[in-house]
C-alpha cells in the first residue's frame, strides 16, 4: 500500500504539474507589437514599441486584465513593407494574439490591412495619417486631417494672416494625399491658385539649397507667406539647417511641419529652428497632472530621464487604454465583442480632454499648435476648444466628401450617401 | 500716410521719448517712486496676458519712458524675462540656461539674487510679438554708438514702418555719420515718401528707390503701378506711374541678374560637393581600375571620424572641423590600405569579382559603424564660422557652409595635382598607371604603390566626408546616396583624368541646379542621369580620355 500511496502522490503531483501548466497558460492574453526595431523607421517606431512594453507592465503590476496576465509578442518588421504583412499574418494565425498595437508608416498600414481584415485582428494604429480609409479591424488613434493639417493652416489664415502658402512635401502617399487636401481646402477659402507653390523632394534630401532660395523668392511678393511642411524622416535637418543659414527667420516666413516633433529635435541644435511650428494633439510641454506622470513612468521605465515623450507615444498610450476599457466592458478578448464595446469608449487625454472612439474608427482629439523653442521643446501658442472628432474621409476632396464610415448603424468603411452603396475597403 | 498702420497717441510717444533722452535722471526723482510702480505694475500684466494683449502692454511699457524699458525688452526678446511663482514679482534672468538663475531686478537693474530654475516662469513670447518687440527695441538702438548694430536697428525698423518709426529716422539722418546707414535710412525715407501729397517729393523718393535691389522696395513701388479693383490706377500721377514702372523694371533686371548669379552659385557648391567625393574614386577607379563600392562607405567613416572628433573635443567645436579633416584622411586611408592590402590586391584584373567584394566590405563597414554608433543619425555641429550667410546685397547672399565648400574643394584639388605632378609617389603612380609592367621593370616597387594610391584615394574620400557631415545627416546610409554620384562624375569626366573629374562634376552640378527651379529635384536629376548616358553613347570614354596607348590598354 505504501508503494502504492506513493505511485498515486506522484501522479497527482505530476497530474497537478500538467493542469498548473495548462492553467497559466490559459491565464495570458496575448499582446502583438508590430513596430520596426531595424532600418529606417527604427528611430521611430523603436519608441512606441517601449511604449507598448511599459503599458503592459503597468497594467500587469495593477494585475492584469480580466484575471490573467498580459504578455507581449514582439516582431520586428524591419522596415520592410511586404515583411510587415507577413509578421502581421503571424502575430494573428500563429500567435493567435488578442490585439496588436503597431505600424508608423501609411504604407506599412496598408500591407497589413488585408491581413487583418482576412483573420478579423484588430490593429491599434497609433500615428497622424492622411485620413480616406476606414476598416473594422482598425482603431485610428492618431489625427486624422481634420485634426492636424487643417487646424494648422486656418490658425496661420486667422491669426497670422497668411496669404501665400508653400506645401513642402516628401514624395510619398502621406505628403501627396495631405497637400491635395490642403490644396482644395485654401482654394475654397478664396486663396488664388497663384498664391499656392507645391513641391516634392525624395526621402533622404539634402541639397537643399535651390529649394529654400525659392520659398524665400515666393514669399517675398509682398504677402505673409508660410510653409506647410510635409517633409518626412531625416531630410528635415538639412532643410532647417538650410532654412538657418539663409536666414529665413520664423517671424517672416514660418513653417508649421507635421511630422517633426520632440523626438524628432531632440537630434539637432533648435535654436535657429526658433518660432517655427508644429502641429499635434500632444506636447511634452503641456502641463497636467497625468502627462507628469506619464513623463515620470516613461523616464522610469526607459531608464534615461533626457528621453523625450511625444504625440505618436500618447496615441499609443490612449490606444491601450481604450482597449483595456473595452475589454473590460466585453469580459471578452474577442475581436467582435471588443470591437462592439469599443466604439463610444472613452479614455481621458494625457493634455486634458477625453478621447471617444467614434462609429468611424477615429477619435476625438485636442488640437495644438506650438511655437519651437531653443530647448527642442514646444511653445503651445494655440488649442481647439474641446476635442475635434476624426473625419475618415476628407470633406475637401471631391471624391471623398460623399464618402461615410460607419461601423455601428451603416456597418460599413466606405458609404457613398449619394449612390447609398457601400464599396468595402480599398487597399491599394 | 494714409495706409501706415499708426495711433494717434504714437507722436507722444515720441515726445515722452524725445524727453526721456533729453531731460536728465536727476530731475525726475521725485516721480520716480509713482513712475516706478506704475511702469511695474504694467509690467505685471504680462504674466496673465495673451499674446495679442502683450503686444498691447510693451507698447505701453516702451511710452512710459522708464530708464531701465530697453533692458526689459531686449530680456523679454530674448526670453530672459521671468516671474517668481511664490510672489509673482518679475526678473530678468541674465541667462536662461543653468540651473539656479542669476536674477535682475527690472527696476535697478541690479544684481537680486538667485533661484532654481523651477521656482521661475517664463514670460513667453511667439513669432508676432517677437516681430512688435524686434521694432520696438530697434528703436532704442538707434542711439547705439556701434555702426553695425545702428544698421541691424534700421533694418529692422524698414520692416515695419509708421508714423513714429519715420520720425525717428528722420531725426536720424540729420546726425547720422556713417554712409551705409545713411543710405539704409535714405530708402527708409524714400518708402516713406511714395505716399506723400506731393508729386515732386514721389518722384524724387522713387529716383532715390530706383538704385536698390531689395525685394520690399519692389513691391512698395510696384503698389504704384497697380490698379485697383474698380479700374482706376492707385497713383493718380502718370508721370510718377511711368518714373514708377521705369524703377520697377531696373530693380527687376538687377533681382535677375543676381538671383543668376546665386543660381550658379548654388552649381558651383553642389558641383564642388560632386568634384569632392568623385576625386578619390578618380583615384582609385580611373588610376588603378579598382571599381570600390564601398568608397560611399569610406566617406561615411571620414562623417563619422569628424562626429568622434567634435565628442573628443566639446569645448572646441570652432576648430574641431579643422582637426577632423586630418583624422578622417587617416582613418579612411588606413581602411583603404587594408582593404587593398587583405581583399583588393588578390582580385586584380578581375573587375567582377573586385565589385562584389568591395560590395561586402561596403555591407561590413556600414554595420560596424550601426553596432558601434546605433543605427541612429548623429548630430554633427555645425561651428559658428560655417553657420549663416555673406550678404553682398539686398539680393544676393552666399551661405557660408557651400562657400567655404567651394573653396575646399579647390584646396584638396589642387594638392592632389601637386602630389600627383610634383612629388615622388606621385610619379610612381603614374608610372605604374601608365604602363605596370614598365615601372616594375624601372625598379618601382609596384605593390606598394598600389596600397599608397588606394590609401590616397580613400583617405580622400574620408576629407569628403568631412564635407558631408555639414550638409547632410550623418548616419550609416550617407555612403550610399552619394556613391551613384560619384560614379557618374567619374564616367562622364573620363576615367583617369582628374581635370575631367573637375570639369565633370561641376558641369553636372550647374546643369542640375538650373533644372531645378524648373524641373523639380527629382526630375532634374532623371534629366542630368538621361543626358549622361546619351553622352557616354557619343563619347564612351568621357570628357577627358586618357590618350595614347595607355588608354587603349585598360
Amino acid at each position: 500500500m505504501k508503494r502504492n500511496e506513493f505511485l498515486m502522490t506522484a501522479w497527482l503531483l505530476i497530474a497537478g504539474i500538467g493542469f498548473s501548466n495548462v492553467a497559466t497558460a490559459q491565464a495570458t492574453i496575448k499582446v502583438g507589437v508590430l513596430h520596426s526595431l531595424s532600418g529606417t523607421m527604427a528611430i521611430s517606431e523603436t519608441t512606441l514599441k517601449d511604449t507598448v512594453l511599459m503599458m503592459i507592465d503597468a497594467q500587469n503590476k495593477k494585475g492584469g486584465l480580466l484575471g490573467k496576465k498580459l504578455e507581449p509578442v514582439v516582431v520586428d518588421p524591419a522596415s520592410d513593407w511586404p515583411l510587415f504583412a507577413e509578421k502581421a499574418a503571424q502575430l494573428l494565425e500563429k500567435d493567435k494574439v488578442a490585439v496588436t498595437f503597431g505600424c508608423w508608416t501609411s504604407v506599412s498600414r496598408k500591407s497589413v490591412l488585408p491581413v487583418f481584415e482576412k483573420d478579423n485582428g484588430l490593429l491599434f494604429y497609433p500615428v497622424q495619417y492622411e485620413g480616406e480609409e476606414s476598416s473594422k479591424n482598425v482603431i485610428y488613434t492618431g489625427a486624422a486631417p481634420n485634426q492636424q493639417a487643417i487646424p494648422a493652416v486656418d490658425y496661420l489664415m486667422k491669426e497670422v494672416g497668411v496669404k501665400r502658402w508653400v506645401l513642402e512635401g516628401t514624395d510619398y502617399v502621406y505628403p501627396r494625399t495631405t497637400n491635395k487636401i490642403l490644396e482644395a481646402y485654401l482654394l475654397a477659402k478664396g486663396v488664388a491658385a497663384a498664391d499656392i507653390s507645391i513641391n516634392y523632394t525624395p526621402f533622404g534630401f539634402s541639397n537643399w539649397q535651390s529649394r529654400v532660395a525659392a520659398i524665400k523668392k515666393f514669399g517675398s511678393a509682398g504677402k505673409k507667406t508660410a510653409v506647410v511642411s510635409t517633409i518626412n524622416g531625416d531630410a528635415n535637418v538639412p532643410f532647417y539647417k538650410e532654412l538657418g543659414n539663409q536666414k529665413i527667420s520664423a517671424e517672416d516666413i514660418p513653417v508649421v511641419a507635421f511630422s517633426v516633433g520632440e523626438e524628432e529635435l531632440s537630434g539637432l541644435d533648435a535654436k535657429p529652428l526658433v518660432g517655427h511650428l508644429a502641429a499635434w494633439n500632444y506636447f511634452e510641454s503641456i502641463k497636467t497632472p497625468a502627462n507628469t506622470a506619464f513623463i515620470n513612468q516613461w523616464h522610469t521605465f526607459i531608464k534615461n530621464p533626457k528621453r523625450t515623450t511625444n504625440d505618436p507615444m500618447e496615441a499609443t498610450y490612449i490606444g491601450f487604454n481604450l482597449w483595456v476599457k473595452a475589454v473590460q466592458k466585453a469580459q471578452s478578448t474577442e475581436v467582435e465583442k471588443v470591437l462592439a464595446a469599443l466604439v463610444g469608449t472613452e479614455t481621458p487625454n494625457l493634455t486634458g480632454g477625453i478621447a471617444k472612439v467614434l462609429p468611424n474608427h477615429h477619435i476625438t482629439k485636442p488640437v495644438y499648435i506650438g511655437e519651437v523653442k531653443a530647448d527642442g521643446q514646444f511653445n503651445v501658442v494655440w488649442k481647439s476648444a474641446g476635442t475635434v472628432p476624426g473625419d475618415a474621409w476628407s470633406d475637401f476632396l471631391p471624391g471623398s466628401k460623399d464618402i461615410d464610415a460607419d461601423w455601428v448603424t451603416l456597418k460599413c468603411g466606405n458609404y457613398n450617401r449619394v449612390t447609398k452603396k457601400c464599396s468595402g475597403q480599398n487597399y491599394k | 500716410m494714409k495706409h501706415l498702420p499708426s495711433g494717434g497717441h504714437k507722436p507722444l510717444f515720441m515726445l515722452l521719448l524725445a524727453l526721456w533722452v533729453a531731460v536728465p535722471v536727476r530731475a525726475q526723482s521725485s516721480s520716480q517712486s509713482a513712475s516706478d510702480s506704475s511702469f511695474l505694475s504694467t509690467l505685471g500684466e504680462l504674466r496673465e496676458a495673451s499674446y495679442s494683449d502683450k503686444a498691447g502692454i510693451v507698447e505701453r511699457l516702451s511710452q512710459s519712458g522708464h530708464p531701465s524699458i530697453r533692458a526689459v525688452l531686449v530680456a523679454f526678446l530674448e526670453d530672459r524675462l521671468y516671474f517668481r511663482n511664490d510672489d509673482q514679482k518679475i526678473f530678468i534672468v541674465k541667462s536662461a540656461e543653468g540651473d539656479p538663475l542669476t536674477l535682475i531686478d527690472p527696476l535697478s537693474l541690479k544684481d537680486a539674487g538667485s533661484a532654481p530654475a523651477d521656482s521661475l516662469t517664463k514670460i513667453g513670447t511667439n513669432n508676432g510679438l517677437r516681430r512688435t518687440l524686434r521694432t520696438t527695441v530697434a528703436h532704442f538702438a538707434l542711439a547705439s554708438p556701434d555702426a553695425a548694430v545702428r544698421l541691424a536697428a534700421v533694418q529692422d525698423m524698414l520692416r515695419s514702418l509708421d508714423d513714429a518709426t519715420v520720425a525717428l529716422l528722420r531725426d536720424r539722418m540729420g546726425v547720422e555719420t556713417n554712409s551705409r546707414v545713411k543710405k539704409e535710412i535714405a530708402t527708409g525715407l524714400a518708402l516713406a515718401a511714395l505716399d506723400d501729397s506731393d508729386t515732386n517729393a514721389r518722384l524724387n523718393a522713387i529716383a532715390t528707390l530706383k538704385s536698390s535691389v531689395s525685394q520690399d522696395v519692389r513691391n512698395k513701388l510696384a503698389v504704384l503701378i497697380e490698379k485697383s479693383p474698380d479700374g482706376s490706377f492707385t497713383e493718380h500721377d502718370e508721370t510718377v506711374r511711368r518714373a514708377a514702372t521705369n524703377a520697377v523694371e531696373t530693380i527687376d533686371r538687377w533681382r535677375t541678374f543676381y538671383s543668376d548669379i546665386e543660381t550658379l552659385f548654388f552649381g558651383l557648391s553642389l558641383g564642388s560637393v560632386l568634384v569632392l567625393i568623385a576625386i578619390g574614386l578618380a583615384i582609385t577607379f580611373g588610376v588603378m581600375g579598382v571599381i570600390n563600392m564601398a568608397h560611399g562607405e569610406l566617406m561615411m567613416l571620414g562623417a563619422y571620424t569628424t562626429f568622434a572628433v567634435q565628442s573628443a573635443m566639446p569645448g572646441h567645436i570652432g576648430i574641431s572641423i579643422l582637426v577632423a579633416i586630418p583624422a578622417a584622411f587617416i582613418v579612411s586611408g588606413l581602411t583603404g590600405v587594408l582593404m587593398e592590402r587583405t581583399i583588393i590586391r588578390f582580385l586584380y584584373g578581375r573587375p567582377l569579382e573586385t565589385l562584389l567584394a568591395t560590395f561586402g566590405v561596403s555591407l561590413v563597414l556600414q554595420q560596424t559603424v550601426r553596432s558601434i554608433f546605433s543605427a541612429l543619425n548623429r548630430s554633427v555641429v555645425t561651428p559658428e564660422w560655417m553657420s549663416g550667410s555673406l550678404r553682398l546685397n539686398d539680393a544676393l547672399a552666399i551661405t557660408y557652409n557651400r562657400l567655404y565648400i567651394v573653396i575646399f574643394t579647390i584646396i584638396v584639388f589642387s594638392l592632389i595635382l601637386m602630389v600627383l605632378k610634383r612629388t615622388r609617389i606621385g610619379l610612381d603612380i603614374r608610372a605604374v598607371s601608365q604602363n605596370r609592367a614598365m615601372a616594375k621593370a624601372m625598379g618601382i616597387r609596384t605593390e606598394w604603390v598600389d596600397a599608397a594610391t588606394f590609401g590616397l584615394g580613400s583617405g580622400i574620400a574620408g576629407v569628403a566626408g568631412v564635407a558631408l557631415s555639414q550638409l547632410t545627416n550623418v548616419g550609416p546610409n550617407l555612403g550610399q546616396s552619394y556613391i551613384i554620384d560619384s560614379f557618374m562624375v567619374v564616367v562622364f569626366g573620363g576615367v583617369g583624368n582628374l581635370w575631367g573629374s573637375l570639369i565633370g562634376g561641376l558641369s553636372m552640378g550647374v546643369v542640375n541646379e538650373l533644372l531645378e527651379p524648373f524641373a523639380g529635384a527629382v526630375l532634374a536629376k532623371i534629366f542630368v542621369l538621361v543626358a549622361l548616358i546619351l553622352f557616354i553613347q557619343i563619347r564612351p570614354r568621357g570628357l577627358f580620355p586618357q590618350a595614347g596607348r595607355a588608354g587603349e590598354d585598360k
